[in-house]
């Protein structure tokens, strides 16, 4: 199966889930009608989690050395500069695009391929943007929030998307499949490895992790839509 | 998430320092305007973590002490927990009332000390204040930079007799007490106002039995 067949089985099924899911409780949040499928996908992706992707993270921060970790993020981050920085063109971020390109320009031939960071040295930072984004900035609403396996929170919009992305994604994309797969998962626990520390603040800060999260992921992404918006009234 | 010019940039590294030598005659018998509030309390607390090795350890006494002496004076919590608890808190008794801001307190003050004790090398950059001088309530802006994105952080000032207080913060672009409203709206609405209390006195428990 391809990813994008993956994809569109998981958004039948998120939607059919919820469909049934429905009957219950008033009083929910308008934004998230699939509440009870969400909460079990929820509890399914932190079982796994707490199984095996944050213990692999746990030991990977451990005991990897500092600047192998910051190099490692900084490659993944320079890959992801790529779609920033299409997706800010797309948003008409005329300064953003300009600066993300300076970025993976920079960072791509002076910095050994993206290892090392060297347009943030120069005081160039990344604005990080998305495909779910760029949809929201046209005006496509977000539709129902989702909880995705794995993956986690996202809307319907969004996993939209993430599934255009995936299909451009310059490591999927790869043809030699053990580098692909192995590039595949170092970025997954990478990512989780910075994740340890918000989660664990989210962990104490929650009195219910699912609409805490919930709440957090809706609001960050509208104001991040938002703020783009407000910028081109101004 | 707009992102000054490089020529603004410039100018503004240009600017500043002329702006601070004129600005030095002025005495400081006014009070202290909410942008530097901010950027005062904030350096120092920051400052304070990153000389302090126990506290990058992970002392959250030490921590939660530091927050306590120096943030929270600066802190309206009574409107924080009130708008956090919405419509409910008119119906809440006195005594509920003091409860809730107890416990709301020790959770907020105890998960961003968490947060502050992961500081390590990073450092605040401030967002020139957009407000009249007649203004009486502001937005602060800023961000923490250091490895990986930069982090928004701002906050919601009023002006008080006592000076300017902070009643709401906004992390990545979401603002806590609009984050909180929808848990305990949540709670209350199961549980009521007591329920509310018994299941923030639950989480701050947990979070101390963690702590060890």
């Amino acid at each position: 199966m391809t990813f994008r067949s993956v994809c569109r089985t998981l958004i039948t099924v998120c939607l059919f889930a919820g469909l049934f899911g429905c009957a219950s409780a008033p009083g929910r949040d308008p934004r998230d009608p699939f509440e009870p499928f969400n909460r079990s996908m929820e509890s399914f992706n932190d079982t796994l989690d707490g199984a095996v992707l944050k213990p692999v993270a746990m030991v990977y921060r451990d005991v990897t050395p500092d600047p192998l970790r910051t190099a490692v993020g900084n490659f993944f981050g320079n890959l992801s500069d790529v779609w920033s920085t299409l997706n800010t063109a797309m948003q008409l971020r005329v300064e953003d695009t300009v600066i993300n390109a300076l970025r993976l320009g920079f960072n791509t031939l002076f910095g050994f391929g993206g290892l090392l960071d060297i347009a943030s040295e120069m005081n160039l930072y990344r604005s990080p943007a998305d495909f779910g984004q760029t949809l929201g900035y046209w005006g496509v609403p977000a539709g129902p929030y989702l909880v995705l396996p794995i993956l986690g929170p996202s809307t319907v919009r969004d996993t939209l998307g993430r599934s255009v992305e995936a299909r451009g994604d310059l490591v999927l994309g790869l043809d030699h499949v053990p580098t692909r797969n192995s590039l595949y998962a170092l970025r997954a626990v990478e990512t989780r490895a910075n994740l340890l520390r918000a989660s664990s603040v989210l962990d104490e800060a929650a009195l219910d992790k699912y609409s805490f999260t919930r709440e957090v992921f809706l609001s960050r992404r509208q104001s991040a839509i938002e703020a783009q918006r407000h910028r081109d009234e101004n | 998430m707009n992102r000054r010019t490089w020529s603004a940039r410039l100018l503004v590294c240009m600017c500043v320092p002329a702006f601070a030598l004129g600005a030095f005659a002025p005495a400081h018998a006014t009070v202290e305007g909410p942008d530097a509030l901010i950027k005062r309390v904030a350096t120092e607390v920051l400052d304070t973590v990153k000389a302090d090795p126990s506290m990058q350890a992970g002392d959250m006494q030490k921590v939660m002490a530091l927050v306590d002496t120096k943030i929270m004076p600066n802190v309206n919590f009574e409107r924080m927990t009130a708008s956090a608890v919405g419509r409910f808190w008119r119906q809440a008794t006195p005594e509920q009332q003091k409860q809730l801001q107890t416990e709301f307190k020790t959770l907020l003050v105890r998960t961003y000390s968490g947060a502050l004790s992961q500081v390590k090398d990073q450092s605040l950059s401030f967002r020139p204040l957009r407000a009249a001088p007649t203004d009486t309530e502001v937005v602060v802006r800023s961000e923490v930079r250091g490895r990986g994105d930069p982090v928004q952080l701002d906050y919601r000032l009023e002006k008080a007799d006592s000076g300017w207080k902070i009643y709401d913060l906004n992390v990545m672009g979401v603002w806590l007490v609009e984050t909180y409203r929808t848990q305990f709206s949540q709670e209350i609405t199961a549980n009521g106002i007591d329920g509310l209390i018994a299941s923030l006195a639950k989480r701050n428990r947990a979070n101390n039995a963690k702590a060890g």
